[in-house]
């Protein structure tokens, strides 16, 4: 029904209402109940639509949207993985999802306990001392690392130092946060398989370094081999090691930050620990610290007592002070306490290594018709530089474009910018080898259309609502309300 | 694919530089608008403002990806193209006719140490 299809303001009708108030007790219009000083002066523009219009337009909306849950989202450095349904039901728990976080400590116990458990969980895994769980999302986790190694250097009275050292691969999120943390951003540029030149470190590490921030798996999903000598490098001149947790999926029971040199890191936790993103729901980037930088995390802090029981400290001599209003997104960390419970320690262990086997096979199975710049075992994710043959002029837009046609959602495409047709597949650990198997054949596919029949993959996609929206108009003359379109 | 002008000189960071007297018209090359894709959004300095070579002067904006733009001569900005504020796509269809700041020169010598057509051709090849 192309009447659902249209906004929600076009198919409102002058009068329409999806209920009626008793009107002997609110008057005709309903408002009769409401203190004239109350009033607004004028309606507010809202669309008349009955309930069955919003349920019928909402519903069409979702049918056109494709998440997990629709099919397999293979968007490298995003962690896509399925989310378990067991999160969302203790999620939404009434005695958790009806909490006040200016409530009694005696009465949270429950959601303290939860807190302090889940950070103690997040600290073993990643073998640090403690974890803040208050950060809302994945950069501002970053954001909140940096204030601490800030913080470090200026309690010790050690305030030359200002640079962050990111390497040119690094997600653009980490030059963005150190500036926005007052830090000067230094890069350092990686080797052609995309790991740090150590060499080109080595001449950086001055009195004046805040410390690195560094991605291991990096984003072309190679695993830093000499992460040690690069801890011990920038330990020895004074700084810190920041671990950006957005690749932390490959490693998850197997390696742990804090083992390999790092002191501070955020942990994404609507990647790794599987609750929704991407228009799906909030993030939340907890970030752990070593031993000597516990005291410097935000507060508020959940503390176990000598009793058994959990108090909150709001304060702290050291501390940043708060970064979010009260504890963060707590129901996000329902969710990850949820799928971490759910797995258990061992089979935690196994997730990792699955993600690793997958993001392989699929690399090996494809090499041969896509350009595989980095040779040897990834981790978690790869990237190909566009199809092999581009001789006919197929990009790799038009390929993950394809995909669309197929069923899959797109690959990340031009980043990281290493490579001129950057194409970044990262499966998960969650995805069957049936699934791959599928995902596979469509590459291969793809690759041969794109040689035989070239035009066909420059047109598509063909079978979605939309096919080639304007990207330049979008980002040009973004339209961001119905006023505005009207206008 | 994507054309080298001859009679301008060359950064390896894909800015184009035309000597004339003792202004430095900049742009960007044809290869880096190709790489970029469809542009969104130039951002340039201010006229007056003293640039030293290396520095950042700027930032081109594409659907893909944000670059940064290095200026390849010290001087002051004498002039920034205003056009490119509402039709920064300008770039996209000429990018050796469309300039983006010219810098009146402090030290013109610095022009010698850019790559002529030849190298910077064989730059992009390596690429």
């Amino acid at each position: 029904m192309k009447e659902y299809d249209k906004l929600i303001f076009e198919i409102s009708k002058p009068g329409r209402k999806g209920y009626q108030l008793p009107a002997d007790k609110y008057g005709v219009d309903g408002m009769s109940a409401i203190p004239a000083g109350l009033m607004r002066g004028e309606a507010p523009e809202l669309p008349e639509v009955s309930e069955l219009d919003v349920v019928r337009h909402y519903t069409n909306l979702s049918n056109k949207n494709f998440g997990v849950d629709t099919g397999f989202y293979p968007l490298g450095s995003c962690t896509m993985k399925y989310n378990p349904k067991i999160n969302e039901e203790l999620a939404s728990l009434p005695a958790f999802a009806g909490l006040h976080p200016l409530q009694d400590v005696k009465s949270v116990q429950g959601a303290l306990q939860l807190y302090y458990e889940l950070q103690q969980a997040l600290s073993s895994l990643a073998g640090l001392k403690e974890f803040t769980l208050n950060p809302y999302a994945g950069a501002h986790g970053e954001l909140t690392g940096l204030m601490v190694m800030r913080q470090y250097h200026k309690l010790r009275g050690d305030d030359k130092r200002t640079k962050v050292i990111v390497p040119d691969t690094a997600h653009g999120t980490n030059p963005a946060s150190a500036m926005v943390a007052g830090l000067e951003v230094v890069e350092v540029k990686s080797r052609p398989n995309g790991s740090i030149d150590i060499e080109d470190l080595k001449p950086l590490l001055d009195d004046t370094v805040a410390g690195i921030m560094m991605t291991n798996p990096n984003t072309l999903g190679m695993f830093e081999t000499e992460i040690m000598e690069i801890a011990s490098l920038v330990h020895e001149a004074g700084g810190l090691l920041y671990y950006d947790g957005a690749n932390l999926n490959p490693m998850l029971g197997k390696v742990r930050p804090g083992d390999m040199g790092f002191d501070i890191m955020h942990i994404n936790l609507h990647k790794t620990f599987s609750t929704p993103h991407g228009g799906g729901g909030p993030g939340s980037g907890p970030v752990g610290v070593s031993e000597r930088l516990v005291d410097l995390l935000p507060t508020p802090r959940v503390v176990k007592l000598d009793d058994g029981s959990f108090d909150v400290v709001y304060n702290g001599d050291e501390s940043l002070g708060s970064v979010s209003t009260f504890f963060g997104n707590f129901g996000v960390m329902m969710k990850a306490y949820a799928y971490i419970l759910s797995l258990g320690r061992d089979n935690i262990k196994n997730v990792g290594p699955m993600a690793t086997l997958n993001a392989n096979y699929i690399k090996e199975s494809l090499r041969d018709l896509y350009k595989l710049p980095v040779e040897g075992p990834c981790k978690h994710e790869f990237v190909f530089d566009g199809l092999a043959d581009k001789s006919t002029g197929v990009t790799t837009l038009n390929v993950a474009k394809r995909l669309l046609d197929f069923g899959f959602h797109a690959p990340t495409i031009y980043f990281p910018l290493l490579f001129h047709e950057s194409l970044m597949i990262e499966p998960t650990e969650t995805e069957s080898l049936e699934t791959l198997d599928e995902f596979i054949d469509v590459m291969r596919k793809v690759a041969i259309e794109a040689r035989e029949n070239p035009e066909l993959v420059k047109e598509a996609p063909v079978t979605t609502a939309i096919s080639h929206p304007d990207e330049t108009g979008a980002a040009k003359n973004p339209i961001l309300s119905y006023k505005a379109m009207k206008a | 694919m994507s054309t080298v002008k001859e009679d301008v000189r060359y950064a390896e960071s894909h800015e184009w530089v035309k000597v004339e007297g003792d202004i430095a018209v900049i742009g960007i090359s044809d290869y880096a608008q190709h790489a970029l894709g469809d542009i969104v959004y130039v951002d340039m300095p201010e006229e007056g403002d003293e640039i030293e070579a290396g520095d950042v002067f700027g930032a081109v904006e594409s659907v893909k990806a944000a670059s940064d733009l290095i200026c390849p001569v010290s001087g002051e900005v004498v002039a920034v193209n205003e056009d490119l504020e509402d039709s920064p796509e300008l770039i996209n269809k000429d990018a050796f006719e469309t300039w983006i700041i010219k810098v009146r020169m402090s030290d013109a010598s610095q022009v010698d140490a850019l790559l002529d057509a030849a190298a910077y051709a064989k730059l992009c090849e390596d690429e």
